[in-house]
């Protein structure tokens, strides 16, 4: 069965993933729409970038992130002179390092979906005087739903699987950095192969219910396009 | 057609080769990421003088105890504890009795940072540190011993909230050679100067300490007696039971030449 330490790894990780697609969210959806509206030469360049994350092996992204993060890092350096100390082993740094890895998650359906969309229901938008903000929320978010709905499924599942780079930057501290994939690596690396299963178990239900809700939901909200 | 000239080299390539597998064979071995650096070397020795091939996968213990179990192919296993080896002879993956030791761990308190370790690691119990290092002491022999070593000192429990925990101890030496832990529990093959000379006690003065010079930072060379002996073990797999290059290796661990590299990178020889 499940101890009260693995629980606690589980409400770890569920409010890492949650706080961690939020700011995904907020950080994506601007980047995202970028990315698809414009003609600048950056487009290639930061493209690439976003995807970087994938590329990497998610402990070599977290062994840079804990040299970047350090004291002697560009990072550490800044939130030093920002009072905050350095971010590794710390919850703010376990989100922040999650944000990175998972973002392609986000940014890539958001781009899809906006892309999607085509020119004429922003310029229907823009003949009857809306304003850029205004086509955004009213006429950009309702039809790129499905894709809101993927990218926050996406970057919140991949979160909660993540392991090297939590590995790396987290520190394995129990209640402020230990997330449920470390935990049962622990489990694992120490032959509770018991625990191991049970808190495993656990997680694969739990992303199988995840993954249900999404594709039952898509169903039922089908891409609404004006053209088709 | 192949003209004569053409053809020979070939032939003679074929042959050599022929020749080569009738007695040099390769041992594939599982490899604690502990001891790396060490085994690089003895296996280039080993190929040297033997002309069998070593192949080396590096990783924790554990995960090659589980490997093992699996089935891996894995032909001799140098586990950094005794427990597992022991494990394997018993559940009849290893050949019985042919465990043996071929080190004496060494763990080092350590710090990027020179002089912020002193010699006899007062620094546990007085200084101000935010972070300290150390291996998982839930599947890692190093996290293990760490702990003892701190009970010995009675800082354990002062210590304990201040804990960042590696995976194993390569990434325990990553927290604290990029500054993020103040300093940590390392293992003395990881920061030792090997170019520094022995790092063992002289012969004619035995009861000295093994005195390796740590190459950059600062660190206490920890003395054995805070800790529980802490053998590294190695045992020949049931899959290398046949393998003449695995007894091989597995003799010439316990040769001369080995234990040269194996004292140099700062391992203690087994007794």
């Amino acid at each position: 069965m499940l101890s009260p330490a693995d629980l606690d790894t589980l409400l770890l990780t569920f409010k890492v993933a949650s706080i961690a697609t939020l700011l995904m969210l907020v950080l994506g959806t601007p980047l995202a729409w970028w990315l698809t509206r414009t003609h600048s030469a950056w487009k290639g360049i930061i493209n690439a970038v976003v995807a970087l994350p994938l590329v990497l092996p998610p402990t070599v992204l977290g062994f840079y992130l804990l040299v970047l993060m350090g004291p002697a890092g560009a990072i550490g350096k800044f939130t030093t002179w920002l009072g905050v100390g350095t971010l590794p082993f710390t919850f703010p740094g376990l989100v922040i390092a999650s944000v990175l890895y998972s973002l392609p998650f986000v940014v890539q359906p958001l781009q899809a979906s906006f892309s999607a969309i085509g020119e004429q229901p922003l310029e229907a938008a823009a003949t009857l005087r809306a304003s850029p903000l205004d086509t955004f929320f009213s006429v950009v978010v309702p039809l790129a739903k499905p894709g809101f709905l993927t990218a926050s499924i996406l970057g919140f599942a991949h979160t909660v699987g993540e392991f090297g780079v939590v590995l790396m930057v987290g520190g394995n501290i129990p209640d402020k950095t230990r997330v449920v994939s470390v935990q049962i690596y622990n489990h694992v690396e120490a032959l509770e192969y018991n625990e191991a299963h049970w808190l495993a178990g656990v997680l694969l239900l739990f992303s199988f219910s995840v993954l249900l809700v999404l594709y039952t939901a898509l169903k039922s909200h089908p891409v609404a396009h004006p053209l088709k | 057609m192949l003209t004569n000239s053409s053809f020979r080299p070939i032939l003679a390539l074929a042959l050599l080769l022929l020749s080569q597998a009738s007695w040099a064979v390769t041992v594939l071995v599982a490899v604690a990421s502990d001891f790396t650096k060490p085994m690089t070397e003895i296996a280039a020795a080993f190929e040297k003088a033997t002309g069998h091939t070593a192949k080396l996968s590096f990783g924790s213990s554990g995960k090659a105890f589980a490997q093992i179990q699996s089935g891996a192919p894995f032909d001799l296993y140098l586990s950094a504890s005794e427990k597992y080896p022991l494990e394997l002879e018993k559940s009849g993956f290893a050949v019985s009795g042919s465990h043996f030791v071929y080190a004496i761990g060494k763990l080092v308190l350590w710090s990027a940072t020179p002089g912020y370790v002193d010699g006899q690691g007062e620094i546990l119990k007085t200084g101000d540190f935010k972070h300290i290092a150390l291996a998982d002491p839930s599947h890692a022999p190093y996290g293990v011993v760490a702990v003892e070593v701190m009970n010995s000192l009675g800082v354990l429990d002062k210590l304990r909230p201040l804990f960042v925990m590696g995976e194993n101890i390569s990434q325990t030496f990553q927290f604290v050679s990029t500054g993020n832990a103040e300093l940590g529990f390392v293992g003395l093959a990881q920061v030792i100067d090997v170019n520094s000379g022995k790092a063992s006690a002289p012969a004619h003065a035995p009861y000295l300490r093994p005195v390796g010079k740590i190459g950059s930072g600062s660190g206490w060379i920890i003395p054995d007696n805070l800790h529980s002996p802490f053998r590294q073990m190695a045992v020949l797999l049931k899959t290398g039971a046949e393998n003449p290059a695995a007894h091989a290796l597995a003799d010439f661990l316990k040769s001369p030449p080995a234990l040269a590299i194996i004292e140099k990178y700062g391992f203690g020889l087994p007794k």
